[in-house]
């Protein structure tokens, strides 16, 4: 068996690399995923996340997607692990008030995830390509552009409305969260300009003519 | 001995993620910030499904449609976290349990 593990090395290095490379990104992977549910500290928790997303990258790159690849690394370790990172440092919670009583949710979450990835394993290990699927994909590959440039490609002619929806989709979140997350506090001072520029200099100011060791 | 990496191994890979996901959600009932970011475990098995059937098919769109599941899903996690934001300064809680307001 090893004499041919080093003959495919041999004859076939990338095949080999690619699949050392697939192990250890999902090893990874679903070690850190593992990790994010059972971490007792939030914080643990996101930098796990975040080790996820890094393993999500390099899998990304091995199928052959990498804008996908970097913008995944941008938006959610650069964005979303941050904020979520904010938000348990930011938020004074009693994280072992949260975790009592988990225990006892455990088994019955064991046995559905149990049916569930049975169900979905089996049904990745039998599936099988339809007949003329080929003719119908929507937008092939092209074989000598980059990743990212025939994704643009595709993105701003065939895809434009969709494109646009995702962006009115951002735009709504991020006025979502600046209302709800907007308060106006009591009692803060702030300078009001119409207010400064209206006072008469008559009503707040007094000329007096002490006279020389008396005083006011 | 074959070691070529085709699709069902991405596509096991996605559906052991995605189960986690859902342990997650199981495991920390109460706390909403593990729950949220279950939910983005469970996305990201869902892009992997999408980018390893792209490459399978030699079509792109898949590609494109991953692109759209980032784009909701950081706009989930924006609003989601901001609702929580604004819970907690109003309850000093996130426990789920306590989210009974709309109960009447």
């Amino acid at each position: 068996m090893l004499a041919e593990l080093s003959d495919q090395l041999i004859n076939s290095p990338q095949i080999v690399g690619t699949f050392a490379m697939f192990y250890a990104f999902a090893t990874v992977l679903l070690f850190a995923a593992v990790m994010v549910i059972t971490a007792r500290n939030p914080v643990h928790s996101v930098l796990f996340l975040i080790l996820g997303f890094f393993n999500a990258a390099g899998l990304f790159l091995l199928m052959g997607a990498e804008f996908l690849a970097a913008i995944l690394v941008i938006v959610y370790v650069g964005a979303v692990a941050v904020l979520f990172l904010f938000v348990v440092m930011m938020l004074d919670i009693d994280f072992a008030e949260l975790r009592k009583g988990a225990a006892r949710n455990l088994p019955v979450g064991l046995v559905t995830a149990g049916i569930l990835a049975a169900e979905m394993i089996m049904l990745v290990l039998s599936w099988s390509m339809a007949n003329g699927a080929d003719s119908q994909i929507a937008s092939r590959t092209p074989v000598e552009t980059a990743n990212t440039e025939a994704l643009g490609q595709i993105l701003y002619t065939q895809y434009v409305i969709p494109f646009q929806v995702a962006g009115l989709i951002l735009l709504v979140a991020m006025i979502g969260a600046i209302v709800l997350t907007h308060r106006t506090r009591p009692g803060v001072r702030r300078q009001l300009v119409a207010t400064q520029n209206s006072r008469n200099p008559a009503d707040v100011m007094k000329l007096t003519r002490p006279e020389t060791g008396e005083g006011i | 001995m074959d070691l070529t990496i085709g699709l069902s191994h991405y596509l096991v890979l996605a559906a052991i993620l995605f189960t986690i996901g859902i342990v997650g959600i199981f495991l920390n009932r109460k706390n909403v910030i593990v729950i949220l970011m279950s939910i983005e475990l469970m996305l990201l098995a869902v892009n992997i499904n999408f980018v390893a059937f792209s490459q399978k098919l030699g079509d792109l769109s898949g590609q494109i449609f991953a692109l759209f599941v980032l784009t909701v899903a950081a706009a989930e996690a924006a609003i989601g976290l901001a609702i929580l934001v604004v819970y907690f300064r109003n309850r000093g809680s996130i426990a789920v349990d306590d989210i009974n307001l709309m109960k009447g």
